[in-house]
């Protein structure tokens, strides 16, 4: 076949003729990266749900099938590592299609001069991971790329699960007057991350949120709930995770900031850099979207696995996709989507 | 966090609101000078709780926003050398220059990183003798200390292969320009709380008593800006022009003394041209000339470049308050965060920026 010279790249390039690091970020970039430029080459009805994974029919089996990229830098730090990270954020991805994690895979990219102990202690991270999850590492890769073309170690997974319920969770499931509850605190990861990289000691010190919450999930589908969506948050936020869903559902999401919990050390280290703890990458916390009548039941179930686990707002009537938040001292604005990268203040 | 939810108490705002609406008897125009301020009303939406007619305006006190065009330049043409790494707090690297900004440059290729303080780029120069270390220091008298600090120590360490590019402006000869204006609307001042707690406030008084306004020493809270406004309304409701001070937890009547002796020792006072609004005459800090060799301007030979402005921003009339950012035809179509024609829109203490974020409608 002829290639097509005259198709135009969809992200003009007088716009941005390099990619950024906010083409990464979790916010408005990387959304028009995905949109424009992934999404428009590779449309198809699995990927047209712009869920966590995507949810496949296969020989009278419900599927659920993620994947995802781990290039953390440094590969240990507070609270979790590389590893730990690669198997539970997979896995995590899986669990907010509603599936049970069975499978992942494991791809390493591994640069010259890596020492060997650093990697057996990120391998036994990710056996751990992996039990405590309950899924099995079935299939992997290896490469090794030359000193000084990657940061140590780069790992790719990619997940099967298997979907045992009839409900379709998705964006496209939310409904106005649904609640919207949290799993517990927000901010702990990017914070814990930020701590070390940056030689910023926070007294208390901050742990990252890494965990899996598949078991959370499904004890939520045992209690047969109606869940209308799930969304592990991740980089972006909860800010992220909350405008991704109202603009997919095309309803208004409405949230009351002081309901939103942040653990002291968070919002403090936040303050001091000038974050907002909302747009703060976690790895260990979703959001449940569900009818009024099941939230008490399920924010029940939540609290048994984080006491911090609470109903921060609601779906509203409206329709148009933004997300409100009420502020503290009770005046409304928009919560919206980062244009690039948190950056450090000057003031 | 203690000392900040206390500010942010929900009941406490509504009393203070309350309080405000009973001695608002007319229509009044303040402006609070720092961007740090503007974002924390928008933010929390502290405005809201303002009675009708009484409205503020954004000042110039973003020391991104402010900036000039020419001396991004400055800064992407010293960055884009091999030699050079160039450090710089963090929202600085999104400001657009001519043709493109820092983060781009990075993405090509050149050393760009983000410090947290100046004397990490002073660990910088220290740790790489045989590259050229530049911050780009920017802000007002409250990053004036720091940067000084850090040009001060690479003097002792005889560090030359550290410089400044210096963009430092001051904020009383900003408010003596907007006062100036013929154009100007602004009846009475909320002065930027950090700045006092380096300078102290004795240099507000000659401008209170000349132009006859109310000049409030304002925190950051949404509870210091409605404290703040509260003050200033009731000076001006009774005819008074006086300078007060709301955040006396942190800012004292002469300021930091040791701080403001360091600023003196390094920088001088000199004309700085503002981005948007021109030059303004002893508006700035430049180094000393016992400071000279640690200027990146001179070192690196780039104080011919200019540059000129968008013709569509209206910057300069949002930074003097005489326009509001919805009211600019480009607001949100030509003029988006990933798309800003002027720096208003680029930091996230940026007027235009924080209407964007927090009250667009879709």
């Amino acid at each position: 076949m002829t290639p097509d010279f005259t198709a135009s790249c969809p992200i003009p390039i007088a716009d941005y003729p390099h990619v950024l690091m906010a083409h990464g970020g979790g916010g408005r970039l990387m959304n028009q990266l995905i949109e424009k430029l992934f999404a428009a080459a590779f449309h198809n009805p699995a990927l047209n749900q712009r869920h966590d994974g995507a949810r496949l029919e296969a020989g009278g089996a419900s599927l659920a099938f993620s994947t995802d990229s781990y290039v953390v830098r440094p590969l240990f730090f507070p609270g979790g590592d590389i590893g730990t990270l690669a198997v539970n954020g997979t896995v995590n991805d899986l669990a907010m299609c509603g599936a049970r994690p069975k499978w992942l895979s494991a791809g390493f990219i591994i640069e010259e001069g890596l020492p060997m102990e650093t990697l057996w202690r990120v391998v036994q991270s990710m056996q751990q991971a992996a039990a405590a999850a309950q899924v099995q590492i079935v299939t992997g890769d290896t490469k090794v790329v030359d000193r000084g073309k990657g940061d140590g170690l780069y790992i790719n997974t990619a997940g099967v699960g298997l979907i045992e319920h009839p409900q379709v969770i998705s964006p496209a499931s939310v409904r106005p007057g649904d609640v919207v509850l949290l799993s517990g605190d927000v901010g702990r990861h990017g914070m814990a991350i930020m701590s070390v990289r940056e030689g910023l000691e926070f007294e208390g010190g901050i742990l990252s949120d890494c965990a899996p919450v598949a078991g959370a999930v499904l004890e939520l589908l045992d209690a047969g709930l109606p869940l209308h969506c799930l969304r592990d948050l991740t980089r972006g936020g909860l800010s992220a995770a909350l405008n991704e869903i109202a603009e997919t559902a095309g309803w208004e999401i409405a949230i009351d900031e002081s309901a939103v919990p942040v653990a002291e050390t968070v919002r403090g280290a936040c303050e001091i850099l000038g974050f907002d703890p909302l747009y703060v990458a976690n790895e260990g916390r979703f959001m449940v979207i569900l009818p009024e009548p099941g939230a008490a039941r399920a924010l029940e179930l939540l609290r048994q696995t984080h006491p911090d686990a609470a109903p921060i707002g609601r779906v509203t009537d409206r329709a148009g996709g933004r997300v409100l938040l009420k502020s503290r001292i009770g005046a409304t604005r928009i919560l919206d989507l980062l244009t690039g990268e948190q950056l450090p203040r000057i003031c | 966090v203690k000392f900040i939810d206390e500010y942010r108490d929900a009941a406490a705002a509504r009393q203070l609101a309350a309080v405000l609406r009973k001695v608002t008897t007319r229509p009044w125009t303040l402006m609070e000078v720092c961007g740090g301020q503007t974002h924390a009303i928008v933010k929390f939406g502290v405005d809201e709780l303002l009675p009708p007619g009484l409205t503020l305006v954004h000042g110039p006190g973003c020391p991104v926003c402010v900036t000039p065009l020419e001396q991004i330049d400055r800064a992407l043409e010293i960055a884009a050398r091999p030699e050079v790494i160039f450090c710089s707090f963090g929202d600085m690297l999104r400001v657009p220059g001519s043709r493109t900004d820092l983060l781009s440059l990075k993405a090509g290729g050149a050393d760009v990183r983000i410090v947290y303080s100046p004397l990490d780029a002073v660990k910088i120069a220290r740790d790489n003798p045989r590259r050229e270390v530049v911050f780009f220091a920017v802000g007002f008298e409250t990053t004036a200390p720091p940067n000084a600090m850090s040009v001060y120590q690479a003097k002792r360490e005889e560090l030359r292969n550290f410089s400044l590019l210096v963009s430092h402006v001051l904020v009383p000869p900003a408010m003596d320009a907007i006062l100036r204006s013929p154009n100007n609307r602004v009846q009475g001042f909320l002065a930027a709380g950090h700045v006092c707690a380096v300078m102290g406030y004795t240099e507000y008084l000659p401008i209170a008593e000349k132009y006859r306004v109310p000049i409030v020493v304002t925190g950051f809270e949404p509870l210091d800006i409605l404290q703040g406004v509260l003050l200033c309304v009731q000076q001006l409701e009774s005819g008074r022009a006086e300078v007060e001070n709301q955040y006396a937890r942190a800012v004292q009547r002469e300021g930091n003394r040791t701080a403001q002796d360091l600023v003196r020792a390094v920088f001088q006072v000199v004309p700085r041209k503002w981005r948007g609004v021109g030059e303004i005459p002893q508006s700035g800090l430049g180094l000393s000339e016992a400071y000279a060799a640690f200027d990146a301007e001179r070192k690196f030979g780039v104080t011919t470049i200019t540059a000129e402005e968008s013709p569509e921003c209206i910057s300069g009339l949002i930074l003097q308050g005489i326009k509001k950012p919805h009211e600019c035809p480009a607001f949100g179509t030509r003029c988006t965060p990933e798309h800003p024609l002027g720096a208003t829109m680029v930091s996230n203490e940026g007027a235009c920026a924080a209407y964007y974020r927090y009250r667009r409608q879709p």
